[in-house]
């Protein structure tokens, strides 16, 4: 093999890339106790928390599962996954306001568009690797924005899509408590399909495309294609994420496209622990909370604090919280073997 | 004629805005694998400078263009040896990360203090009017900003092909290792190099003062297509970066002139060639080829 432009050093060859945590393979009754608290607190939530706060934390629980798809178990990070919640919360909200669909389907309506737009964007992105691809979808993104931006005679442009209705057969969705439940089936049909796809033999591959491309690729697996599979698939769940986020606020406008937003992503996987899976959720509910918060006690430069979390993150806490939890209990149960 | 002569002038210039920034991530990148995210907030930062300095304490344009660079450029070299030098042993996707983290910290510290509206900052009085080039004329300060960027690329490439700085640079950017065998302190040069690069961000945010808008927001979307420009060009060549900003730079300029009717035309070319980049050279037109993956 030829010295590559993508690979860092040689020196970074023999560890695994991105210092990606493999999935901690705990005992059957610690996951399904996990698993039964897990279903608790998401039905508890709106109790706790704002109702509204709460929507907001399940849809970039699936935003953040949708990345972590790419980022954890490809070896991918895309930095323009705005594009597909940002996309698909504009075909819901538009789909919704104009053919009145029930908001299930109008959901889906997005998610599809969300889905349809990541073949092109992910078959040029996964021509490249490493930090370019996260540099080529960032640029897509933007693109997407822009186009947005223009085409004001369908998004309002920064007026933003007014009065996505709640429609469901009629039922009064106004309250938000209400809403949350309504969601709740729909979000964690989202998550499931993320831990099938990621536990599914096409899941075990992308995990050894990430560890080692050139191996897989010997062993005969079309590496390209699994990518971009996994990079729509990837697409359609954050586009799901979008869509609700668009019937939650009832409301879309720019920012869903911002690439602050794909940043954020980002970032909300990283703190919850890469490759994890349900830490991306964890950190979904302390990045939506912790801006709330802020926002309601009047703080203006909320992206210092984000910012903040963004770099103390990345030098002290790598491995994120599931990540660390993981670690500590797998050095634990090492001990006592 | 005239107005092609106009369209690829302004074109020339916007790309010597790209070709500066390009330069600056290009060198970064060869020495550190970094791809600042920064880059942008420091290019912001340096256009703020030199209007805080000039409303705030008087200072003119000519020591802005001295003073930023050079305050930047510590600033930027204190950050590395802060933080950044500490992730560069890791996946380059960590570094990205932090800067990413860094740019909205840097941009809500101006917004805080300055607000978002965009302040205006006066052309230096020896550089208004125009240059008559006998069939047109440009405006000086653009023609200034065209010679100082061609000048200053020529220089960055005459110190990299020519002197012994250079030559440690170029090796330890293409094999660090190799250099490193042959008993050659890479690791000092590092700093400087970041310093460099963070220097150029904000002399080119100098420069940008007096004719753009300077606000806090000036930077990110620009760092965006900069990106692009650099996957066109090859980050891993800096020749290929400063061309390919020039050349974006011109394409954008033609595409707003001859193709007025589609203003998405000039925001959204420069993603369209990069996805025809990505179809034909995937590694970027000047850059190596990629091991399969």
């Amino acid at each position: 093999m030829t010295n590559t432009v993508d690979t860092p050093t040689d020196a970074s060859r023999s560890t695994p890339p991105s210092g990606l945590i493999a999935v901690a393979r705990a005992p059957g009754w610690v996951r399904y106790a996990l698993l039964a608290v897990g279903l608790a607190v998401a039905a508890w939530l709106p109790n706790g928390l704002y109702p509204a706060v709460a929507v907001d934390i399940l849809c970039w629980a699936l935003f953040a599962v949708a990345v972590d798809l790419l980022l954890g178990f490809t070896g991918l990070m895309s930095f323009g996954h705005a594009a597909f919640w940002g996309t698909s919360a504009y075909v819901t909200g538009l789909v919704a306001i104009h053919a009145g669909l029930p908001f299930p389907l109008a959901v889906l309506a997005g998610a599809l568009a969300a889905a349809v737009l990541a073949v092109p964007i992910g078959y040029l992105a996964v021509k490249r690797t490493g930090i370019y691809f996260a540099m080529v979808t960032l640029a897509f993104a933007q693109m997407v924005y822009y186009v947005a931006n223009e085409w004001r005679s369908v998004t309002q442009g920064e007026n933003g899509l007014q009065g996505v209705p709640r429609e469901l057969f009629g039922v009064d969705l106004t309250d938000d408590y209400f809403f949350y439940y309504a969601i709740l089936p729909i979000v964690l049909l989202g998550l499931a399909a993320a831990w099938r796809i990621v536990h599914s033999p096409f899941g075990r591959v992308l995990v050894g495309i990430r560890d080692n491309p050139a191996r897989a690729r010997a062993l005969g697996y079309p590496v390209h294609r699994y990518k971009l599979t996994a990079f729509v698939l990837s697409g359609f769940i954050a586009g799901l994420g979008g869509g609700l986020f668009a019937v939650g606020h009832r409301f879309v406008s720019l920012d869903v496209l911002h690439w602050t937003t794909s940043g954020k992503a980002v970032i909300v996987v990283v703190l919850g622990g890469i490759g994890t899976l349900w830490g991306g959720v964890l950190g979904a509910a302390l990045v939506v909370r912790l801006e709330d918060w802020l926002s309601f006690s009047g703080f203006e430069a909320i992206g210092l604090v984000t910012g903040g979390i963004f770099v103390l993150v990345v030098v002290l806490f790598r491995r994120g919280i599931w990540g660390s939890v993981a670690a500590l209990a797998h050095r634990l149960a090492a001990r006592r073997r | 004629m005239s107005g092609f002569a106009q369209n690829t002038f302004n074109g020339l210039v916007s790309g010597a805005f790209y070709a500066l920034l390009a330069l600056g991530l290009a060198v970064i990148f060869g020495m550190l694998r970094v791809v600042n995210f920064a880059h942008g907030a420091f290019y912001m930062l340096g256009a703020f400078g030199a209007y805080v300095l000039l409303s705030e304490a008087g200072v003119p344009f000519w020591a802005a263009l001295v003073i930023m660079p050079v305050g930047l450029g510590l600033l930027g070299m204190a950050l590395e040896r802060a933080v950044i030098h500490r992730l560069t042993k890791l996946d380059p996707l960590y570094n990205f990360l932090l800067t990413f983290g860094l740019t909205l910290i840097l941009q809500d510290l101006v917004k805080l203090r300055y607000g978002v509206q965009s302040s205006p900052y006066e052309t230096p009085s020896l550089l208004s009017g125009s240059v008559d080039f006998g069939l047109f004329d440009f405006p000086t300060y653009r023609v200034f900003i065209l010679g100082f960027a061609v000048l200053l690329c020529v220089a960055v490439w005459w110190v990299l092909t020519r002197t012994r700085i250079g030559m440690v640079v170029r090796a330890a950017t293409e094999r660090p290792d190799l250099t490193r065998a042959f008993g050659i302190d890479v690791g000092r040069w590092v700093t400087p190099v970041f310093g460099f690069g963070i220097g150029l961000a904000g002399l080119a945010g100098v420069l940008a003062a007096p004719m753009r808008a300077v606000n806090p927001l000036m930077g990110a979307d620009l760092i965006i297509v900069v990106f692009a420009v650099v996957v066109i060009g090859g980050l891993g060549s800096i020749f290929g970066s400063v061309a390919a900003g020039f050349g974006i730079g011109l394409v954008q300029a033609w595409g707003e002139a001859y193709l007025s009717n589609f203003p998405l035309v000039s925001q959204t070319i420069v993603f369209v060639v990069m996805a025809g980049v990505l179809l034909w050279r995937p590694a970027g037109l000047f850059g190596r080829e990629e091991a399969p993956a």
